[in-house]
């Protein structure tokens, strides 16, 4: 493999500060081990390796600004040797003035500040200083040439070390990655959208059923059900699920339904759970529950960030009938449920009270048509009034 | 377990479930779906955890009993065997 470069955990992701290592030099890895922890604008992130080696060297250092693509460690396959292009000197940490080789884009760096002649630091340090609000310049730097280096920053602010980034500052930088993404997804992507109304009184009535009789760790909920249909009802609408990458749509033969969670105090992250075609109601109602969980911990995982391949966002238990959503992308179609609520409805020629649900898509029409999507009604509808058979 | 106790074991457990939230900052009285925006997974989460702790059973139905800190110690005092 050689050299492991910051990834992209999604289009609009420029660059990430390595928080943690969980491996060193010396330690076997295998495909999907976690082996850092980055943080991101949408927070703290775990990234994997995407192929087994052994860990050389580890070339970026706690604390750095790493844009997409900068290398962090050499990783090698069984047999391979060390490349000669990236020994850790190559890196020029204090005073970054050497080109270290091919670089990624510099107009892409998001965090790096520009750099003063009066105060030799490295990214790193001026990235801390700057969110604890240290002056760089009464700092002394006990780097090269007396550089300031990030351990002169935290020891110049040693009690504040402990504390994560402002929440405010986090809520910020992340209202602009949703911002971002969004923008280009309207800009790019020719929407349409479809809603029909349906009867989720089966679902409800099957979800109140079995829970009774279930300790709390196995009841599923409505949401699970959601998912469920959603990712058995795009087998028959096969142009709602993939990629659209390079100017072609490349449908996946998985189904990784992304699920929209809002994060408290403002933005969304929309993690997939990965080919959920393959679980049954129960696992898919596990796993949203771990992804919900470490989604609030902060410890998603960057392929889980980066390989949905459809979104559902759900409105939840109470509020709104029904959205028209953005789509995500490089998908192609996002499902909305809205709250359900009990409506009048027509049951068997009797007007009866039912718990009615409005689902909506948002489509590329780049890749599809209402006749896919009126398809995937149909289906969704047939599954939600049959839950037991999920 | 007395009141304390298990306003300390709700108090422990929500923050488990929503580990940005300060413990110490919450009031009695704080809705945990209106004031603290948990949602339902996070809710489900919240009595899967106590059940684990306190034994108690909360069924769907009572959900509403565990909303604040105050209707919980209450709730849980009354069905603590």
């Amino acid at each position: 493999m050689g050299v492991f470069k910051m990834p992209s955990l999604g289009a609009d992701m420029e660059a990430g500060k390595l928080v943690e290592w969980l491996v060193k030099p010396g330690d076997t890895v295998a495909r999907g081990d976690v082996i850092a922890v980055i943080e991101t604008q949408k927070g703290a992130i775990e990234i994997e390796v995407f192929e087994d080696g052994t860990v050389h060297e580890l070339t970026a250092e706690l604390g750095d600004e790493l844009p997409v693509g900068e290398p962090m460690a050499v990783i090698l396959a069984q047999g391979e040797q060390p490349p000669a292009t990236v020994a850790p000197e190559t890196r020029a940490r204090p005073a970054e003035t050497t080109d270290a080789g091919p670089k990624p884009v510099p107009a892409k760096v998001v965090f790096q500040p520009e750099p003063t002649a009066q105060h030799a630091a490295s990214p790193a340090a001026r990235a801390r200083a700057r969110e604890l609000g240290v002056d760089l310049s009464v700092i002394n730097g006990s780097g090269p040439g007396g550089a300031i280096i990030l351990s002169d920053v935290e020891q110049a602010q040693p009690r504040d070390i402990e504390q994560p980034s402002r929440p405010g500052s986090r809520a910020e930088e992340m209202r602009k990655v949703i911002a971002a993404a969004m923008t280009r997804s309207k800009t790019t992507i020719p929407h349409f959208y479809l809603s029909q109304t349906m009867d989720v009184q089966p679902a409800i009535d099957f979800l109140a059923r079995i829970n009774s009789e279930r300790p709390p760790s196995e009841r599923v909920l409505l949401g699970a059900v959601f998912v469920q249909a959603m990712t058995l009802a795009v087998g028959k609408a096969k142009t709602m699920n993939g990629h659209f990458v390079e100017g072609a749509f490349k449908p996946s033969p998985v189904v990784n339904p992304g699920v929209a969670i809002a994060v408290r105090g403002g933005g969304l992250v929309a993690p997939a759970l990965m080919d959920a075609g393959s679980l049954t109601l129960d696992q898919t109602m596990g796993a949203m529950r771990d992804l919900v969980a470490r989604a609030r911990a902060g410890r998603l995982k960057g392929s889980e960030m980066t390989q949905g391949t459809i979104t559902l966002s759900s409105l939840g238990d109470t509020g709104a009938d029904t959205m028209t959503g953005v789509i995500f992308p490089p998908q192609v179609a996002l499902v909305g449920t809205g709250a359900p609520h009990v409506r009048p409805w027509v049951l068997d020629d009797q007007i009866v009270p039912r718990s009615v649900v409005t689902v909506s898509v948002s489509a590329d029409h780049r890749v599809n048509d209402g006749r896919q999507v009126a398809r995937f009604f149909s289906e969704f509808e047939s599954l939600i009034q049959a839950p037991e058979t999920l | 377990m007395n009141e304390a106790e298990i306003r300390a074991v709700y108090l422990e457990e929500l923050s488990g479930v929503a580990p940005d939230i300060d413990p110490d900052t919450v009031g009695d009285n704080e809705h945990i779906q209106d004031d603290l925006e948990l949602d339902s997974m996070d809710i489900l989460n919240l009595v899967t955890a106590l059940h684990a702790r306190t034994g108690v059973d909360i069924p769907e139905k009572d959900y509403p009993c565990i909303a604040t800190v105050a209707l919980a110690v209450e709730y849980l005092r009354t069905n603590l065997k």
